[in-house]
């Protein structure tokens, strides 16, 4: 049933192998050929603009009212490549092997092996394409270190990686819109898949600003709409990240990839109160220079300055010395959770721990001093040169935390707890990034590929352009090749049609329920359930209890609802209603897989399966598998299993210490 | 931290489409805590009129962060507000005590016309991308990155001009409407950078001429933009494009 394409062939060849071979699409043919893109972020953008170069009829889709400000903007910390700048030992194979292990051994060998090899072209491409990454004296590209591995290979712009990348992308996007290549359809969010004879054929999209319905055909749909971590009401995520193009596609066929794993984030800023509406990273790269402590007294309620050397615990050097700080997020996030409910946890709510930069400051500052030849510096001098240095690299980000939290963090360390981020989870594609729907293909975060059960630092970034850039511009021709013959299917189609109505209905039946509560009191619900009982630790009994409250929550969400306003305006309420409703099926999913996974790998911790040590307990024997699942209607799913087989890198009980 | 509690009277511009007149609406939130964000009281409002069966508040927003350029309010006066080197979405109660007025108003400016309460429609910012806002290159052109070495200030300059996040704050505060920051943002940002040379004439005659056609104003150097600007984006980079302009002009072979 799942047939995941991986070309045969050593590891290292299967992709020169695959191009090598596939299907080509000659340029006169390519200008008959018409693709549809949801979503313009790292993914969407890259693929709308390589797609339009390359000849065919793009039709790019946001939400937004820009592409540029689609979410892959607020990455910060930076984007991995296998260049070896450094000339500390990295390589193609380091980083295919540091991903795969990352990921608990939950990701397919093939896909994580080609992603390293494009990695070092991505950096090229964005170069190229005036990426302004941060630089040396000597005018060469500089490296950082990022969790889960012992090289230097992030790149980076300050701590707006995410910005420089994605206005890269949405230029070269831009550049092919003037050039009449690709139709930008922005405020348009896509609301169904028009499948015909089997095949993804087009979109029913909703213009937001009118309300009114469109019908678009394509010879084939992308959907790069990213993650769908405001699941959990509160996480990382912009307010209106959402799961519903992908959601619509697994109902209309296209399978689901471990919906479970999700990425719990260590270093975010902490809930403040009932009126949060989203949270803050504060990004993985403060790991570099920051170190993370809690006092080694329980309820310790001294200030942090106060407390002495001596009786901080830095909790990640003790446990994990080979990578102290930088280990894994799923690592780092599981410890600071595991000394916050054992009762040292700091701050007004004690859900939180301190990620201290006085260390870094007085180092770098004396570096200033060596470096500048300076005689008899005090110590102020010290530390004054020592935050120049500190501002430099990473002052946007302590920016940023004062004016959320109005503490200042180059005097007291910065107070962190984990929150919800990214889903390495996503619509299972094979090789070629195509669903299960044929014509159909998902890239970057909102499919399930490349993390497996956990993803590491600064990958996300690499894996959304790498899908955009140089994956899909080959793959795709494998399948349209096949399709050049196909004319364009008037819009009037039955299947337009019949798809149209149902995404109206739909939208009728929500605005008639005129019931009392609003989207935002059931999302919040919703996400409690979810973080409570499918969070960083789940367990048998809750999963089974999140499953009733999450059906329960959705009868009441389709009986009782209020939307106000009317269907045919800019009706944001009603854009919101559209996406928890899908959040809410897509929880469902999310608890039922983590039921059947019992199993404990990367950011999915059942409690019933751990070492002695509290680390997660993988059991290879019987879930060395990606969960790939069918929708059969309202609460039914058929899972079909795709396993994984390590040839390269052997699984083996990961180890941080 | 302590958290404080504070009761405002917002006045709020309501326009139901870009053919509505407009007007001001008055609002009372209360309990507001000063640890929230500026939109979070927002919802609380829109929360408020929504459980009163009256029409919430629409506005643009999305990251929360201070990143995506999203959010846009006129607040009192000044765009984003109070705060400096600040978006709407990162500005904290803490700025307000308990009995203050606040006057909320979208962008106003020709070329952004509101689309609905405080929500603009700045699709001209993408046009004038479109006029010559990159580097035409296509993808699998790239040389090995570190064989073109650039000197860090160049990077670090082209970098602080890039930050800009195109919310239009800058077209907001200027008297003319002008969108020369935004604009200079995007010439510096690229001609700055060895890669940028190619297209470095045919992009600031191009981009400005757009500028020009989508209504925005000219600018006479008042520098409200800069005081504004969430990404201090400073007016050098408009001194940078007038002479990336008039040398495009003084040795243009055409």
């Amino acid at each position: 049933m799942l047939n995941s394409k991986i070309p045969s062939g050593p590891l290292d060849q299967k992709w020169t192998e695959f191009k090598g071979h596939c299907k080509l699409v000659n340029p006169a043919n390519k200008r008959k050929l018409e693709i549809i893109i949801v979503g313009t972020g790292l993914a969407g953008a890259s693929a709308a603009s390589s797609l339009g170069e390359l000849g065919y009829k793009v039709k790019a889709f946001c939400f937004q009212d820009s592409p540029r400000r689609a979410h892959s903007i607020a990455a910060q910390g930076g984007i991995n490549a296998a260049k070896n700048y450094q000339n500390d030992g990295d390589s193609v194979f380091r980083l295919f092997y540091d991903t795969i292990k990352g990921g608990d051994y939950r990701a397919r060998e093939a896909n994580v092996h080609r992603l390293a090899e494009v990695s070092g072209n991505i950096i090229d491409q964005c170069v190229a394409a005036g990426v302004p990454f941060a630089r040396e004296y000597g005018g060469l590209l500089s490296n950082r270190s990022f969790g889960g591995t012992q090289v230097q290979r992030t790149f980076y712009a300050a701590g707006q990686t995410g910005q420089q990348l994605l206005i890269g992308a949405y230029q070269s996007l831009e550049r092919q819109v003037a050039l009449g290549n690709v139709t930008m359809y922005s405020r348009h969010e896509m609301l169904d898949i028009v499948k015909i004879d089997g095949k993804a054929r087009g979109i029913i999209a909703r213009n937001l600003v009118t309300g009114k319905l469109e019908r678009h055909f394509g010879h084939a749909v992308l959907l790069c709409s990213g993650g769908y971590g405001n699941v959990f009401y509160l996480s990382t995520n912009a307010m209106g990240s959402n799961v519903t193009a992908a959601w619509k596609a697994h109902l209309k066929g296209a399978f689901f990839g471990n919906p479970c794993f999700t990425q719990i984030h260590p270093t975010c800023i902490p809930v403040s109160g009932d009126h949060q509406s989203k949270l803050t990273l504060m990004s993985e790269s403060l790991r570099n220079d920051g170190r993370i402590w809690v006092p080694k007294k329980q309820n310790d309620t001294r200030r942090p300055n106060e407390i002495p050397e001596e009786e901080r615990d830095y909790y990640l050097e003790r446990r994990y010395p080979a990578f102290g700080n930088l280990v894994p997020r799923d690592v780092a996030s599981r410890a600071a959770k595991e000394r916050c409910d054992a009762g040292y946890g700091v701050g007004t709510s004690k859900q939180a721990v301190y990620l201290d930069y006085a260390d870094a400051i007085h180092r770098y500052g004396k570096g200033e001093v060596n470096k500048r030849n300076l005689e008899n510096v005090s110590e102020e001098e010290v530390i004054r040169l020592g935050k120049e240095v500190v501002k430099e690299k990473y002052g946007n980000l302590f920016d940023m935390y004062e004016k959320i939290t109005g503490e200042n963090p180059y005097e007291v360390p910065m107070r962190i707890y984990p929150a919800v981020h990214y889903t390495m989870g996503g619509l299972w594609v094979d090789y070629e990034l195509m669903t299960s729907v044929q014509g159909l293909y998902c890239l970057g975060e909102a499919n399930f590929s490349d993390h497996g059960a956990n993803r590491l630092g600064a990958s996300a970034l690499m894996q959304g352009l790498a899908d955009g850039y140089f994956v899909i511009p080959y793959t795709i021709g494998n399948y349209l090749a096949d399709e050049i013959m196909t004319k364009a299917i008037p819009t009037d189609h039955p299947a337009f049609v019949e798809a149209e109505k149902e995404v109206a209905d739909r939208i009728n039946r929500l605005m008639n329920i005129k019931g009392k509560q609003s989207v935002e009191s059931l999302h919040k619900r919703l996400g409690k359930i979810m973080w409570d009982k499918c969070g960083m630790a789940r367990n048998e009994a809750g999963l089974k209890e999140a499953i009733v409250e999450i059906q329960a929550l959705r009868k009441e969400f389709w009986s009782d609802l209020r939307i106000p306003g009317t269907i045919e305006e800019m009706n944001p309420e009603l854009d919101k209603a559209n996406r928890v409703a899908d959040f809410i099926e897509l929880g469902e999913l999310m608890c039922l897989d983590a039921l059947n996974r019992r199993e404990s790998c990367g950011g999915h911790f059942r409690e019933e399966s751990q070492t002695e040590e509290g680390e997660a307990k993988r059991n290879d024997d019987e879930f060395s598998y990606v969960a790939a699942w069918e929708y059969k209607g309202e609460h039914q799913w058929e899972l079909h299993k795709e396993a994984l087989n390590f040839e390269v890198a052997k699984p083996t009980q990961r180890s941080y210490k | 931290m302590s958290s404080n509690t504070m009761n405002l009277t917002l006045k709020v511009w309501k326009q139901k489409n870009s053919q509505d007149t407009g007007h001001f609406e008055t609002y009372q939130v209360k309990n507001i805590s000063d640890e929230m964000s500026f939109l979070e009281m927002f919802d609380v409002l829109n929360e408020e009129l929504i459980a009163e069966g009256k029409e919430p508040i629409t506005f643009d927003h999305d990251c929360r962060e201070g990143i995506c350029g999203a959010c846009s309010m006129y607040i009192d006066g000044k765009p984003h507000g109070p705060w400096l080197a600040n978006t709407t979405c990162q500005l904290h109660m803490r700025a307000y005590k308990d009995g203050d007025t606040i006057v909320v108003e979208p962008w106003r400016a020709n070329a952004f016309p509101v689309i609905k309460d405080l929500m603009v429609d700045r699709t001209a910012f993408d046009r004038i991308i479109q006029a010559g806002g990159y580097i035409s290159v296509n993808t699998g052109n790239a040389q090995d990155a570190n064989n073109l070495p650039i000197e860090k200030q160049l990077a670090d300059d082209s970098f602080a001009a890039a930050a800009c996040i195109g919310c239009g704050a800058c077209v907001a505060a200027c008297k003319n409407s002008s969108a020369m920051l935004f604009l200079s943002a995007k010439v510096s940002h690229l001609a700055l950078l060895p890669q940028g040379e190619p297209e470095r004439k045919i992009r600031v005659t191009n981009m400005l001429a757009q500028m020009d056609k989508e209504g925005f104003g000219a600018c006479t150097n008042t520098g409200a933009c800069e005081a504004v600007c969430p990404k201090e984006i400073s007016l050098t980079n408009i001194s940078r494009l007038n002479k990336e302009y008039l040398l495009a002009g003084l040795t243009s072979e055409k």
